[in-house]
């Protein structure tokens, strides 16, 4: 029951915490594409690939009481921080879910920013096409980004480096 | 060239929703005229909600036609203002037509089941050796793969992607009116010409002016009571669950070998995770509902029953299912259901909102998701919730459901002596 909640909750658990709702979303994409199976559907936004299905199931988690969520206001925006309950806990506690590890990987990702995290997002999203390819993609739909060369050589290491990973 | 080419005479089709929808370009009649499109003609476009709603079995090939017809009106009304270049015209109707192009039957359902994604199939079938592509083809070379980019919403020029998909598209603008209007609910109305004139392209994305801020509060409210009366109603739901559990049967009898007393060709590609687009394009409602009045009569109690349920509206019945406080209860009815012979996989299933493919607005974090703008006098941008009050107060509540289906019908039939029955009612508050 509730299988991909707990997915997530083990996340959140091996996360400790996380800062903003756009580095979620980035850190879920991108363990989906180093085959953790996450099961929320993503599709490409403005800023970069956005899983409307996890943005509901985090809001579940929340009103299950199984997170926290703390809204901290910014100069003229809103963040949202991330805890798991003690509630959130015993759920994890009951429940099989089995999930490949990725701690490591976590604790990459959150060292990270959200502008970087996008533009790995973004990158895997074509993963599909060549390199150049995906680079070229990248300056398309990133355009008003402007990522640089080096952000560019920076995110394929950083790829690399979390296929290596646990 | 035929890119510019025009009909003699302009060709409508009377449409119940925007009255009538307007073809003038060649290229749009022949896109209408392939298979791959006619296509959608058999693919219902709320899914199970017919089983709810009966007047709900309008199509995907309505709706396609409503999102183009919405598309061509809001262009009309960008000709000549800044931002908007008129060479995306055709691009624009193009992709409007054929966003839906990749559904499959019961889409999201069949999608959850054999974790396919109807926008790769979108993309398969606009590129690859279609009718659809050979009329793209003849337009330019390189146009399949910009149509492809724009439903992919990886196009270059984010003003045209924003036509078709943003918190405030036509593909949203088309579902609300239309599904309102096939399922006879008074929720799904709002004033669509009031916002296609507030409407203002900008360098990467269609903006809304401040005047037509009500037009747009009406539009959120419309999204919103849909979500919770229509596409969230627990009878549709309870559709859907039983759909779930049909494919999922079918698919585990496959794989153990099970011999089909019809064998089950249309789906062996998707059994056996082929998924090969020619083989989905043979598939839509027809063929799937002739499938399950077929294995209604197989020799797998299972298989059968769950589609005595689905083609004659037996549906399971259901109850409001905390996970949090209701955990240890889950667990106890789950092993009541294998006692007392009811096999809790296929026949004890929670549902929640997070299932569903709908959602309302919410504005999001900085940064997470492009929200609704206005354009106010001074041409500042502001997020739509932050002027609204109306807007706020929904999109602020975090409102989720989760629910419990079973099938009641089953647990009624156990012996009144046997002393699981009472157990199973009591925890399921029918006692």
């Amino acid at each position: 029951m509730l299988a991909n909640h707990a997915k997530l909750m083990k996340f959140f658990m091996s996360s400790g915490e996380i800062v903003g709702r756009k580095k979620l979303q980035k850190m879920i994409y991108i363990l989906k594409k180093c085959d953790v199976p996450f099961e929320e559907k993503y599709e490409f936004h403005f800023y970069g690939p956005y899983s409307a299905e996890l943005t509901v199931r985090i809001e579940e988690l929340c009103n299950l009481g199984f997170i926290a969520e703390q809204k901290e206001k910014k100069s003229n925006y809103y963040q949202y921080r991330y805890t798991v309950t003690d509630n959130g806990q015993d759920f994890l506690n009951q429940s099989m879910v089995e999930l490949p590890p990725f701690e490591e990987k976590i604790q990459q990702m959150k060292e990270k920013s959200s502008r970087f995290l996008e533009l790995v997002s973004t990158m895997l999203f074509f993963d599909h096409l060549s390199n150049s390819e995906i680079e070229e993609k990248v300056q398309v739909v990133k355009k008003s980004s402007n990522y640089t060369a080096e952000d560019l050589q920076q995110a394929w290491q950083f790829i690399e480096e979390m296929k290596q990973l646990h | 060239m035929y890119k510019d080419e025009q009909l003699d005479e302009e060709k409508v089709f009377k449409d119940p929703v925007h009255r009538y929808i307007h073809v003038k370009d060649r290229v749009i009649w022949d896109l209408i005229g392939t298979a791959e499109f006619q296509r959608l003609r058999r693919i219902k476009q709320l899914g199970t909600s017919f089983l709810t709603f009966h007047g709900a079995e309008h199509s995907r090939f309505n709706h396609s036609l409503g999102v183009y017809e919405i598309v061509r009106r809001i262009l009309f009304n960008f000709d000549g203002r800044p931002h908007w270049n008129k060479d995306q015209r055709l691009l624009c109707l193009c992709a409007a037509l054929l966003h839906d192009l990749g559904h499959g039957p019961f889409s999201h359902t069949f999608e959850k089941v054999f974790k396919l994604d109807h926008e790769a199939f979108t993309r398969q079938i606009v590129l690859g050796d279609t009718e659809i592509n050979y009329i793209l083809r003849r337009v330019e070379e390189d146009f399949p793969q910009k149509v492809a980019d724009v439903i992919n919403k990886t196009y270059e020029d984010k003003l045209v992607v924003s036509l078709i998909s943003s918190q405030i598209d036509a593909d949203r603008m088309d579902y609300l009116q239309r599904d309102a209007y096939f399922t006879g609910v008074s929720y799904g109305h709002f004033d669509m010409e009031r916002i296609l004139r507030v409407m203002r392209p900008l360098e990467d994305q269609v903006v809304i002016k401040q005047s037509g801020m009500h037009a747009v509060e009406d539009y959120i409210m419309s999204r919103y009571q849909m979500y919770w009366q229509v596409y969230f109603h627990p009878v549709s739901r309870s559709a859907e669950v039983i759909l779930t559990k049909i494919l999922h049967r079918a698919k585990e009898l496959y794989e153990t070998g099970y011999q089909f007393s019809l064998k089950p060709t249309h789906f062996i590609s998707f059994f056996s995770e082929k998924n090969a687009v020619e083989d989905y394009l043979k598939l839509d409602e027809s063929i799937v509902l002739y499938y399950f009045q077929m294995w209604i009569d197989e020799t797998d109690p299972i298989l059968s029953d769950l589609c005595v349920r689905f083609i004659n509206r037996r549906l399971f019945k259901y109850v409001e299912f905390n996970p949090n406080a209701q955990m240890k209860e889950w667990m106890d009815l789950y092993q009541l259901f294998q006692k007392v012979g009811i096999n809790p996989q296929y026949y004890l299933v929670d549902d929640s909102s997070s299932d569903l493919p709908y959602d309302f607005y919410r504005p999001g974090e900085e940064g997470e998701r492009l929200p609704i703008h206005l354009l106010m006098p001074n041409q500042e941008l502001k997020e739509l919730s932050r002027q609204s009050d109306i807007v706020e107060s929904i999109s602020g509540k975090k409102r989720t459901d989760h629910k419990l289906y079973f099938p009641m019908d089953f647990i009624e039939a156990l012996p009144d002596d046997q002393p699981e029955k009472s157990e199973i009612k009591a925890i399921l508050g029918l006692s």
